[in-house]
C-alpha cells in the first residue's frame, strides 16, 4: 500500500476555501501539543491565546487597531501577488509612509486644523509609493529581481527612520531620547470606542475597493492574466510593465497609509520603534486569505488576535512573546501546504500490480 | 516510390506473415492499460511488431499513441498489462533500460544542445560513447551507410530541422537497436526529405531492425508500413495491412465515421488589401532563432492566404510580428486597412480589427486556470463586455456560451477551467472566440492541429463564412493538404524568407516541397511581376 498525490481534472473549489480552515485546525492542534510540551495545560493555553483577548471591549478595540494596518497592507500587496509581482518590502514602505506623514504633522506644528490630517494622509501614501517606486523602476527598467530590492530597501528605511528621529525630527524639548515630539490632538484620528479610532473606516474602504478591483474590474482581470499566464497577457496585449508599476504603487500607497494610521492612532508620535513587523505579517495575511479581500479580512483579524494572544500568554502563562510569531508561521505553513490539495488529491493505492500469471492468461487468447 | 522498393517491401511482408505464424515478435504488448485522471489513455492495448517489420501506430491526436510509446520506452509505467521483448516478459523501468534492451526512439521534439557539435551531443546521452574522435568516426560511418549525411563536427545550431532529425536517428543507430520508434518524424520534413527518410527506414527494416512508426499521415503509412494498428479513444479499433486499404478506409478506421467534405468556394474574388506587409525584417532575441528577412505580403478582403513551411523557419516570429507581440522598428512594415501599425502592440492592433489564433492554446491563447467565460474576456473586452471599467459577467458568460454551442465545445459549462478541456476542444473554443469578434483580419496558426476531423470541418466552414463576409485570412500551417484544401493563394516560409505568392492550383505539391527547403530564388526570378520583383525595385 502506498499513498500517492494525483492531479485533479479541475481545481477543487471545496479545497480552495476549506484548505485555510483545515490549516487553522492543524495550527491549533500543533499549538496544543506545544503547550503540553511546555508543561502548560493545552486548553488553558489555547483559551488564553485565541479567546481571552477578545472577551473584553478594550480587547475588541485593540483587535481592530492591530487588524487595520494588517488588512490595508495585505490588500495592497495582494494585487502584486496576483500579478506575479513579489513586493516583500511593505515594512519599509510603511516606515517611510509614517516618516513622511509624521514630518507633515511636525512641519505644521503647533497648527492642528482638520486639513493637517488630510495632508498627513496624502504625505504618508506618497511616501510609501515613492519608496515602492524604486524597486518598480529597477524591475521594469533593468529587470532587477524585486524580491531582493524591495526587501533590502526595508533595512534602508529602518536606517532612514533612525536618522530622522535622532536628527531632523528629534523632539526639541526632549532629553535627546530618540523620538519626535508628540503630535497635537487635532492631527489624530477621532476615537470611536476605547482604543478604536475612525481610521478603521480606511480599512473598510480599502477592503471594498480591493474587492471591486479584484473581482469586478477589467484592470484586476488584466493583473490576474499577467500573473497566471504571461504569454496569454502578451497575446492579449496586457502590459506587464504596467502591472509591475500598478502593483508597487498600490502596495506602497497602502503600506504608507497603514504606517500613518499607526502613528496617528495608538502612538501619537514617531517613537524609536513602532511596528511589530506589520509589513511582513501582511504577507502572511495575504496568503492565508488566499489573496481574496474577504479571506484577507478574516486573516488580518486572526493575525491581530495572535499578536494579542501572544501578550496574553506572556502575562497569564509566562511564555515568551515569540510564541505569537510562531503561531503565525505555523498557520502560513499549513495554509501553503493545503494549497497542493486544490490541484491534487490524495489517493491510497492498495495493490499496484497485477500478478504475472493473470496477465499472461489474459494475453493467451492471441 | 518506384517499383523496386515495393518489391522488397512485398517480400518483407511475406516474411512477416511467415514469422507471425511461427516465430516470436520482437515486441509484443498484451493488454496494456494506463489510466490518467479523467481519461483512460490506453485501454487494454495489444500489438505485435515482427523482427524487421515496419509497424504503423495510427490514430488521431489524443488516441493514446504517445502514452503507449512512452510505456514502451520506459518513461511511463502501465497500470496493467504485459510487455514481451523477443518473447520474454519484461518490465521496462526507464529509457536507459529500454536503450540497453535495444529500443531506440526518435522524439518529435529533439533533445539537442545548440551550442555543442553533433558528436558532442551524441556522446552526452550515450553509455560507453568512448572518446570523441573515434565516436566521430563511427558517426560518419553510420551516416554514410544509411544515407543520412551529417558532419559530426558541425555545431547543432547551424543544422536544419531535417539534419537535426538525422542526428537523432544516428544517435539511435549507434546503439544497434532492434526496435526504432519514430514519433511523427515527417512533420518537420519537406516532401523530398521524407522520401530520403523512407529509403533509410526501409533499409533498416531489411537489415532486421523493427520500426514502430507513429503517424496520422495516411499516404506515408501506406507507402512505408507492413502492418498497422489503429487506435481510437485509447483502444485498438483495427489491425490491418495498410497497403490493402485506401486512405479513405484508413481515415474512417481512425475517425470512426465518414469524413465530411468541405467545398472551397473560390468564386468570390478578392477585394481591397486589408493586411499589407512590406519589407518586414525582424532580429531574433534568441541567438539561434530565425530572423525574418524582407517579407512582402498582401492579404485582401475575401481571401484566404496560406503559408506553408517546415516548423522552425520563422513562422512563430512572423506571426508575432503581425500580431504585435513582437513590434517591428519600421512602422510602415505592417499596415492594417492602410494604417501603419508596425510599432504598436497587440491590443492596439486588435482595435484596428485584427484577431489571432496562436500556436500554443493553453497558456497563450487561453489562461489555463480561468473559466471559459473569463477566457472570452481575454480578447473580447472591447466589445461591450466591460462597462465603466467593470466586467459584465452575464455578457461574457453569454458570449462563451454561444461559442461553446456554435463550435460544439465539450466542456462542463462556461465556468469550466480552460485547462480541463482537451486540446481539440480548447482549439475550437479559441477559434470560435476569435471569429465571433467579427475580425477584419484573422491570423490562424495551425488551425486544425490536434483537432478531430469533424471539428476540422466545423472550423473550415467557419473560416469560409468569415471569408465570405469580406475578412482577410492568413493561415500558417505545416499541413499541406489543409492548405491546398482551403486557401486561395499560397506561399512558403523558409529560413525567415517568404516565397512568391501563387494562386492555389498553379503550383504542385512537389514545387511547394522544393520551396520549403528554401530554394525559391530561381522561381522568383522566373515569375513575371511577382511580389519579389516589386521588392527588388526599391
Amino acid at each position: 500500500m502506498r499513498v500517492k498525490l494525483e492531479p485533479r481534472v479541475a481545481s477543487s473549489q471545496w479545497m480552495r476555501y476549506g484548505g485555510p480552515v483545515m490549516a487553522l485546525a492543524a495550527t491549533v492542534i500543533v499549538g496544543a501539543i506545544l503547550f503540553a510540551a511546555l508543561g502548560k495545560n493545552p486548553a488553558n493555553g489555547i483559551y488564553a491565546f485565541f479567546i481571552a483577548p477578545v472577551t473584553t471591549l478594550p480587547g475588541v478595540a485593540d483587535l481592530l487597531v492591530k487588524a487595520t494596518p494588517l488588512v490595508i497592507c495585505a490588500i495592497g500587496l495582494s494585487i502584486g501577488f496576483r500579478g506575479n509581482v513579489w513586493n516583500i518590502g511593505a515594512e519599509g514602505q510603511l516606515i517611510v509612509g509614517a516618516v513622511c506623514g509624521g514630518a507633515m504633522a511636525l512641519a505644521f506644528y503647533p497648527d492642528d486644523g482638520w486639513y493637517v490630517l488630510s495632508f498627513m494622509v496624502l504625505a504618508g501614501m506618497a511616501g510609501g509609493m515613492a519608496w515602492a517606486a524604486i524597486p518598480a523602476f529597477l524591475r521594469s527598467r533593468f529587470n532587477v529581481n524585486e524580491i531582493l530590492t524591495s526587501l533590502m530597501l526595508t533595512y534602508v528605511a529602518i536606517e532612514l527612520w533612525k536618522y530622522m528621529i535622532t536628527g531632523p525630527l528629534l523632539d526639541p524639548g526632549g532629553s535627546s531620547f530618540p523620538q519626535s515630539r508628540e503630535f497635537p490632538p487635532g492631527t489624530l484620528f477621532g476615537v470611536i470606542f476605547e482604543s478604536a479610532r475612525t481610521s478603521v473606516l480606511f480599512a473598510v474602504a480599502v477592503i471594498l475597493a480591493g474587492w471591486l478591483f479584484m473581482t469586478r474590474a477589467l484592470q484586476g482581470f488584466k493583473v490576474d492574466v499577467v500573473g497566471q499566464a504571461i504569454q496569454a497577457a502578451h497575446y492579449a496585449g496586457f502590459s506587464q510593465r504596467r502591472v509591475v508599476w500598478l502593483s508597487f504603487l498600490v502596495a506602497g500607497g497602502a503600506a504608507g497609509l497603514a504606517g500613518l494610521i499607526e502613528i496617528t492612532g495608538p502612538i501619537k508620535q514617531l517613537p524609536l520603534k513602532f511596528t511589530p513587523g506589520y509589513g511582513f505579517v501582511a504577507i502572511i495575511v495575504a496568503f492565508v486569505g488566499r489573496l481574496h479581500p474577504v479571506g484577507m479580512t478574516i486573516a488580518a483579524l486572526l493575525m491581530a488576535l495572535m499578536f494579542l494572544g501572544g501578550d496574553e500568554l506572556q502575562f497569564e502563562l509566562n511564555l515568551p512573546p515569540a510564541i505569537a510569531g510562531m503561531f503565525q508561521g505555523l498557520l502560513l505553513f499549513f495554509v501553503l501546504a493545503s494549497e497542493v490539495l486544490i490541484r491534487f488529491r490524495i489517493r491510497v493505492i492498495r495493490s499496484a500490480r497485477r500478478t504475472a500469471p493473470e496477465a499472461s492468461q489474459a494475453g493467451a487468447g492471441e | 516510390m518506384a517499383d523496386a522498393p515495393d518489391n522488397t517491401a512485398a517480400s518483407a511482408l511475406g516474411d512477416v506473415s511467415h514469422r507471425r505464424d511461427h516465430g516470436t515478435a520482437q515486441l509484443e504488448l498484451r493488454g496494456i492499460t494506463k489510466q490518467y485522471p479523467g481519461v483512460l489513455a490506453n485501454d487494454s492495448i495489444s500489438l505485435a511488431v515482427a523482427p524487421g517489420g515496419v509497424h504503423a501506430l495510427l490514430g488521431e491526436n489524443g488516441a493514446g499513441k504517445s502514452t503507449l510509446v512512452k510505456i514502451i520506452y520506459g518513461v511511463v509505467k502501465p497500470d496493467a498489462g504485459e510487455i514481451l521483448w523477443a518473447g520474454e516478459p519484461t518490465m521496462i523501468n526507464s529509457p536507459a533500460h529500454a536503450r540497453r534492451l535495444g529500443i531506440g526512439m526518435v522524439f518529435q521534439h529533439f533533445n539537442l544542445f545548440d551550442t555543442l557539435t553533433v558528436a558532442e551531443n551524441i556522446s552526452l546521452g550515450m553509455e560507453g560513447a568512448g572518446d570523441l574522435k573515434s565516436l566521430a568516426g563511427r558517426v560518419s560511418e553510420i551516416s554514410e551507410r544509411y544515407g543520412l549525411p551529417i558532419n559530426p563536427h558541425q555545431h547543432v545550431h547551424a543544422l536544419s530541422v531535417g539534419e537535426r532529425q538525422r542526428v537523432e536517428i544516428v544517435r539511435c543507430l549507434l546503439q544497434n537497436p532492434k526496435l526504432l520508434i519514430m514519433d511523427e518524424p515527417t512533420s518537420v520534413l519537406t516532401p523530398q526529405e521524407v522520401e530520403k527518410l523512407f529509403v533509410t527506414l526501409k533499409r533498416l527494416g531489411s537489415e532486421g531492425c523493427s520500426i514502430l512508426y507513429i503517424s496520422h499521415k495516411l499516404e506515408e503509412i501506406r507507402e512505408l508500413c507492413d502492418d498497422a494498428t489503429v487506435l481510437r479513444g485509447g483502444q485498438v479499433v483495427a489491425v490491418c495491412d495498410p497497403r490493402k486499404e485506401t486512405p479513405k478506409s484508413l481515415a474512417e478506421m481512425m475517425i470512426g465515421s465518414e469524413i465530411p467534405v468541405i467545398k472551397r468556394d473560390d468564386g468570390a474574388g478578392a477585394g481591397a488589401p486589408r493586411l499589407e506587409v512590406t519589407m518586414l525584417s525582424l532580429a531574433s532575441d534568441d541567438p539561434f532563432g530565425t530572423i525574418l528577412k524582407d517579407i512582402d505580403l498582401t492579404v485582401r478582403a475575401g481571401e484566404v492566404l496560406g503559408i506553408a513551411g517546415v516548423a522552425g523557419n520563422g513562422q512563430k516570429e512572423f506571426l508575432m510580428a503581425l500580431s504585435g507581440e513582437k513590434p517591428v522598428a519600421d512602422n510602415d512594415a505592417v499596415k492594417i486597412d492602410g494604417r501603419a501599425c508596425g510599432r504598436i502592440g497587440p491590443a492596439a492592433r486588435r482595435s484596428l480589427g485584427l484577431a489571432f489564433v496562436p500556436e500554443e492554446r493553453l497558456g497563450r491563447g487561453a489562461v489555463p486556470e480561468m473559466s471559459l467565460a473569463k477566457n472570452a474576456l481575454l480578447t473580447g473586452y472591447r466589445t461591450g463586455m466591460v462597462r465603466r471599467g467593470l466586467i459584465q459577467f452575464d455578457r461574457i458568460a453569454d458570449y462563451a456560451g454561444r461559442v461553446r454551442e456554435a463550435y460544439d465545445v465539450k466542456s462542463a459549462g462556461v465556468d469550466a477551467e480552460a485547462r480541463s478541456l482537451s486540446g481539440g476542444n480548447l482549439q475550437k473554443f479559441i477559434i470560435g472566440r476569435e471569429i465571433g469578434l467579427k475580425p477584419g483580419i484573422l491570423l490562424l496558426a495551425y488551425p486544425t492541429w490536434g483537432v478531430d476531423v469533424g471539428a476540422a470541418t466545423t472550423i473550415h466552414r467557419a473560416i469560409m463564412d468569415l471569408k465570405a463576409s469580406g475578412a482577410a485570412i492568413l493561415i500558417v500551417s505545416e499541413d499541406l493538404d489543409e492548405l491546398f484544401e482551403i486557401c486561395d493563394r499560397l506561399a512558403v516560409i523558409a529560413e525567415g524568407r517568404l516565397s512568391p505568392v501563387v494562386n492555389n492550383g498553379e503550383i504542385t505539391i512537389e514545387e511547394i516541397g522544393l520551396w520549403m527547403s528554401g530554394d525559391f530564388d530561381t522561381a522568383a526570378r522566373a515569375e513575371p511581376a511577382g511580389a519579389g520583383e516589386a521588392a527588388d525595385a526599391r
